[in-house]
C-alpha cells in the first residue's frame, strides 16, 4: 500500500483531532463491557488496554508514559476489578514497554506482538489474583481469554493504524 | 521500524526534564494506584459512587443495543425450535404421565401444608417486590462475575436486597446509582448463599466458582451426601433471600460436597425481580 507523500507546508491538524481520535479509540475499547450479554466466562479480551497498547507500540511519541494511569482508571469503573488495579498494571506494563524501547531499539511487528502478548498476560494474570480469591476456578477460562487477546493483537493493531492515518499530522 | 527521535532527549536540558518528569508522574500514578487499590481491596464500596456514576452514562447505550440484539437473535431461535418441536413434543408427554403421579401427591401435601400453617397461625414474614427490571450488561472481560441492573435507587433498589429471575435466584445487588444497580450473580467467586435440599430439608452452602458452576457444601459433616439431581432451594439463613426460591440443581459429586449449575442461566434471561430483603436489617444505633 503506497502512502501519499504528506504535504509540506500543509497546516497541521488541530490538536483535538490529533490526540481526540487516539484517547477516544483507547475509551471505547473499555466501554466494550456495556455490550448488553451476561457472559458467564470471563473470555471477553480487555481492548482497551489492547487498543492502548497498539498505540504505544505503533506511536511510541504520542502518550506521555504516565497516560496510562488514567485510561486505567477509566477501565476500572466499567469492567468490574476493583478500582486501581487497571491503574497500577497498566502504568507497570508502560515501565517495561519504556525499557524495551531503550534496549531493543530497531523491532519488527513480531517483537511488538510479543511485548504486547506479555503485556497482556501480565495485566490479566495480575489482575485475577488481585479480584478473585486463589480458590476461584477461573484459571482456565483465564488462559482462553489470555489467548484470545494475544492472537487479536494484529487485528488491533489495524485497527489502531487506521485511524492513525486519518488523524493528520502535527 | 525505524525508533522516534522525540524520546531521545539529546543535550536539550528541557527536554531531558520533560522526560523525566514524566516517569516521576508515572511513578506517582502508580503508586496512587496502588493505594487505591489497597482501599478498595479492604473496603469493596469505596467507590461505588464513581462506577455507578459511569453506569448511568452507559445503561441507555446497553439497554437499546440490548431491545436490537433481542429481536435478531430470536429469528433463528424460532427457526431451531420449530424442527426441535416434534421431538420435544413426544419427550414431553413421556415426562407428564411420569409426573402425573408425583403431582398428585405434591397437591396433597400443598393442601395438608397450608391448612396445618393456618393452624399454627403461622405468619410468614411477606417479602414485598420492589421492582422488576432487565440486566444489561456484565463485567465479561474481569475474573469477577458482576451484572447491570437497568434500576436503582430511585426505583428504591438498596443495597443487599436479593435478585431473582422467573426460574430461580439470579444475585444480589451490590451497589447501587440513581438508576442503574450492580449485581453479584451467583456464580461469582465470592458469592454465598445458604440453601437446603428439597428432598429432605438438610442444609447446605452453595459457593460460586466463577465457572458457571456452583460449590455446594453440607453445613455439617455427618450429612449424607448429595445426589445428582437434587434440587436446592434458599433455606432463608441470613435473612436475605427468602426461603424456598430455586437456586441450583446437582450435577456431580465431589470429595467434600457436590457441583451444581443454577437454575437461572442469566443470558438467556430478560426480567429480574428485585424484592425486600427477608429480614429488615436492623435500623442504625441512635447518634449519641
Amino acid at each position: 500500500m503506497s502512502e501519499p507523500p504528506p504535504e509540506r507546508f500543509a497546516p497541521s491538524a488541530p490538536l483535538v483531532q490529533r490526540l481526540g481520535v487516539p484517547i477516544s479509540s483507547v475509551l471505547l475499547g473499555s466501554l466494550v463491557t456495556i455490550v448488553p450479554v451476561i457472559a458467564h466466562y470471563p473470555v471477553l479480551p480487555p481492548f482497551g488496554l489492547l487498543m492502548l497498547l497498539g498505540w504505544r507500540l505503533l506511536r511510541p511519541e504520542l502518550f506521555p508514559i504516565w497516560a496510562a494511569a488514567p485510561f486505567g482508571l477509566f477501565d476500572d469503573l466499567v469492567s468490574g476489578q476493583p478500582l486501581g488495579s487497571a491503574i497500577l498494571l497498566w502504568t507497570i506494563s508502560f515501565f517495561a514497554i519504556e525499557l524495551f524501547d531503550q534496549r531493543l531499539v530497531w523491532r519488527d511487528f513480531w517483537q511488538d506482538w510479543l511485548i504486547a502478548a506479555g503485556a497482556t498476560a501480565f495485566c490479566l494474570i495480575a489482575g485475577r489474583l488481585i479480584a478473585s480469591p486463589i480458590g476461584a476456578h477461573v484459571d482456565t477460562m483465564l488462559i482462553v481469554q489470555i489467548l484470545v487477546s494475544v492472537m487479536l493483537f494484529p487485528l488491533v493493531a489495524r485497527l489502531v493504524a487506521w485511524p492513525d492515518r486519518k488523524r493528520g499530522r502535527a | 521500524m525505524a525508533p522516534p527521535r522525540t524520546r531521545r532527549p539529546g543535550f536539550s536540558r528541557r527536554a531531558q526534564y520533560g522526560l523525566f518528569f514524566g516517569y516521576v508522574v508515572a511513578a506517582l500514578c502508580a503508586l496512587i494506584g496502588l493505594v487505591l487499590l489497597i482501599v478498595s481491596t479492604a473496603n469493596p464500596p469505596a467507590f461505588a459512587a464513581l462506577r455507578a456514576g459511569v453506569a448511568e452514562a452507559t445503561a441507555p447505550i446497553s439497554g437499546a443495543v440490548a431491545s436490537v440484539d433481542r429481536g435478531i437473535a430470536a429469528v433463528p431461535q424460532a427457526i431451531g425450535h420449530y424442527f426441535g418441536v416434534m421431538h420435544e413434543n413426544a419427550v414431553l408427554r413421556a415426562e407428564l404421565a411420569r409426573q402425573h403421579a408425583v403431582l398428585t401427591r405434591a397437591r396433597t401435601l400443598s393442601y395438608d401444608n397450608s391448612r396445618l400453617k393456618h393452624l399454627l397461625a403461622l405468619r410468614d414474614r411477606s417479602t414485598g417486590t420492589i421492582t422488576v427490571a432487565r440486566l444489561i450488561s456484565s463485567s465479561a472481560s474481569s475474573t469477577r462475575r458482576f451484572a447491570l441492573l437497568n434500576a436503582g435507587w430511585r426505583q428504591g433498589v438498596r443495597e443487599g436486597q436479593p435478585v431473582s429471575g422467573p426460574d430461580g435466584v439470579i444475585g444480589r445487588v451490590l451497589e447501587t446509582g440513581p438508576d442503574t444497580a450492580r449485581v453479584l450473580l451467583l456464580s461469582d467467586p465470592e458469592s454465598v448463599v445458604p440453601v437446603k435440599r428439597t428432598r429432605d430439608g438438610v442444609p447446605g452452602i452453595v459457593n460460586g466458582r466463577g465457572d458457571n458452576l456452583l460449590e455446594v457444601h453440607p453445613v455439617s459433616l455427618a450429612d449424607p451426601a448429595f445426589k445428582v439431581g437434587d434440587v436446592l432451594v434458599t433455606s432463608g439463613t441470613g435473612g436475605l433471600y427468602p426461603p424456598g426460591i430455586p437456586v441450583a440443581r446437582i450435577v456431580s459429586r465431589s470429595r467434600d460436597g457436590a457441583l451444581a449449575t443454577s437454575f437461572e442461566q442469566p443470558d438467556t434471561l430478560d426480567y429480574a425481580l428485585v424484592e425486600q430483603a427477608f429480614f429488615r436489617a436492623p435500623p442504625p444505633p441512635p447518634a449519641p
